[in-house]
């Protein structure tokens, strides 16, 4: 289902369409998530890509205007394909090399998770783990973070806060 | 939108409950599902709904754009302050252990603090990017 | 070990294809951000796939559980989700700014008027 709405999404026309359509997306991958134990992540995905991401969308689209709407072209082309095809396929014969899904042998479950769910409720006191391990475990990661999410905004604020406007003769250059 | 009566009243009875939600989000993340990052999505979402129906004038005169710009970087500096706090007493940085009494009172206290550090620079950047949109070419 | 039991990777590499054949195609920058989008959720599934083990629950502990999905995938995606919107924010401002200064989004537009002078 998720590969039909990814589907869809390389194929309508309208802009309006395909936001509307990013917003159905990521819903589909929010069940994906909660089908892989991930509830943490989906909710996340459910609150950004569901509701942020797509009144973003709505918010660009409103601001740059509808006439340019159809201007992109959807024919085939079939150069890019060849190329996209071709690495899919090298990607498929690299995952002959993964492990199986829903492996506990896999490397990525031996090293640190299990010091995490066995000592994360003795050393945090915390019994999300997810928690434990981002505010905790993980915290250098979660400042990086966040003060990325900060820059983006200063970044946002510093492209369209500004008050005056300027021509398009003068803004050509930047 | 502004003018459609069923729009409205439904928003304002939903409102309160997006915005308690974020805030249950906010403080339970340590036993169920939720944290920081989604509280402050959620906030923001109802400040965005608010202003999707009121309009985005009135949601400024409430939540003026300077404070959404302290709120940004004052979350950052709580987080960044949690872990210098334990720097200067005595631990690694962002090691909260030092924090309270013991390990598991310093741990609580340490991530309760980094939690609400991270929603309100989340909320903040969210409604501000929001204002940064729509606003354009309100001026 | 079973071809079939690798169908989450193919699921993922599907996808993250899709992603990049409409940035590689489409001409509309919008388009482009969505392709983008599309390509990062792939790797978000990516991620989660690995961390997610059979028979285990949500890795929050309760009585009577024993197996828990790893926690350290979600924790990276749960972060590069939100930072993920920030960059799309981003990105999508640029679009704006492009669109007023250029007054068009589409990228061979937009090389003709450059072309122009």
């Amino acid at each position: 289902m998720l590969a039909v709405t990814a589907i869809a999404l390389l194929c309508v026309r309208g802009l309006f369409v395909a936001s509307m359509l990013t917003g159905i997306y990521s819903l589909l991958t929010t069940a994906l998530f909660v089908l892989l134990d991930a509830v943490d992540v989906a909710f996340t995905e459910a609150a950004v890509g569901a509701g942020i991401t797509t009144v973003l969308f709505l918010a660009m689209l409103s601001k740059v205007s509808a006439r340019h709407n159809d201007s992109s072209t959807l024919n085939f082309q079939p150069l890019p394909f060849l190329v996209v095809i071709l690495t899919g396929a090298l990607l498929v014969y690299a995952t002959r090399d993964m492990p199986e899904f829903g492996d506990p042998q896999a490397p990525a479950n031996l090293h640190v998770a299990p010091k995490y769910i066995k000592d994360g409720k003795k050393e945090t006191g915390v019994p999300n783990l997810v928690t434990a391990v981002l505010a905790s475990y993980r915290g250098y990661d979660t400042l990086g973070e966040v003060t990325v999410i900060f820059t983006a905004g200063v970044g946002v604020l510093l492209l369209l806060g500004r008050k005056r406007r300027r021509t398009s003769g003068e803004s050509g250059e930047e | 939108m502004k003018n459609n009566f069923i729009v409205r009243e439904v928003a304002n009875l939903f409102l309160p409950i997006i915005v308690l939600f974020g805030f249950y989000v906010q403080f339970h993340g340590d036993f169920g599902p939720g944290g920081g990052f989604q509280a402050g999505v959620i906030v923001a979402v109802g400040i965005i709904l608010y202003a999707l129906v009121h309009g985005l004038k009135k949601t400024r005169q409430l939540i003026p754009d300077v404070f959404i710009r302290f709120l940004m970087a004052m979350g950052l500096l709580l987080f960044a302050a949690t872990g210098l706090a334990s720097l200067f007493l005595g631990a690694e940085f962002l090691n909260y252990s030092v924090l309270g009494s013991d390990q598991l009172t310093g741990q609580h206290i340490g991530i309760i603090l980094i939690e609400l550090g991270v929603g309100i620079t989340v909320a903040a950047v969210m409604v501000a990017i929001f204002y940064a949109f729509v606003g354009r070419d309100a001026k | 070990m079973s071809w079939f039991s690798h169908y989450n990777y193919w699921i993922v590499i599907f996808l993250m294809m899709i992603g990049l054949y409409i940035v590689i195609c489409r001409d509309n920058l919008a388009r482009k951000v969505i392709g983008l989008n599309v390509f990062q959720t792939s790797v978000f599934v990516l991620f989660i796939s690995i961390g997610a083990v059979r028979g285990a629950t949500a890795p929050i502990l309760a009585e009577g559980f024993t197996e828990y999905a790893n926690p350290l995938p979600h924790v990276l995606i749960l972060t590069a989700i939100v930072v993920g919107v920030a960059t799309t924010s981003l990105a999508l401002a640029l679009i704006v700014r492009i669109n007023e200064a250029y007054g068009t989004i589409d990228e061979n537009q937009i090389q003709a008027k450059d072309g122009d002078g």
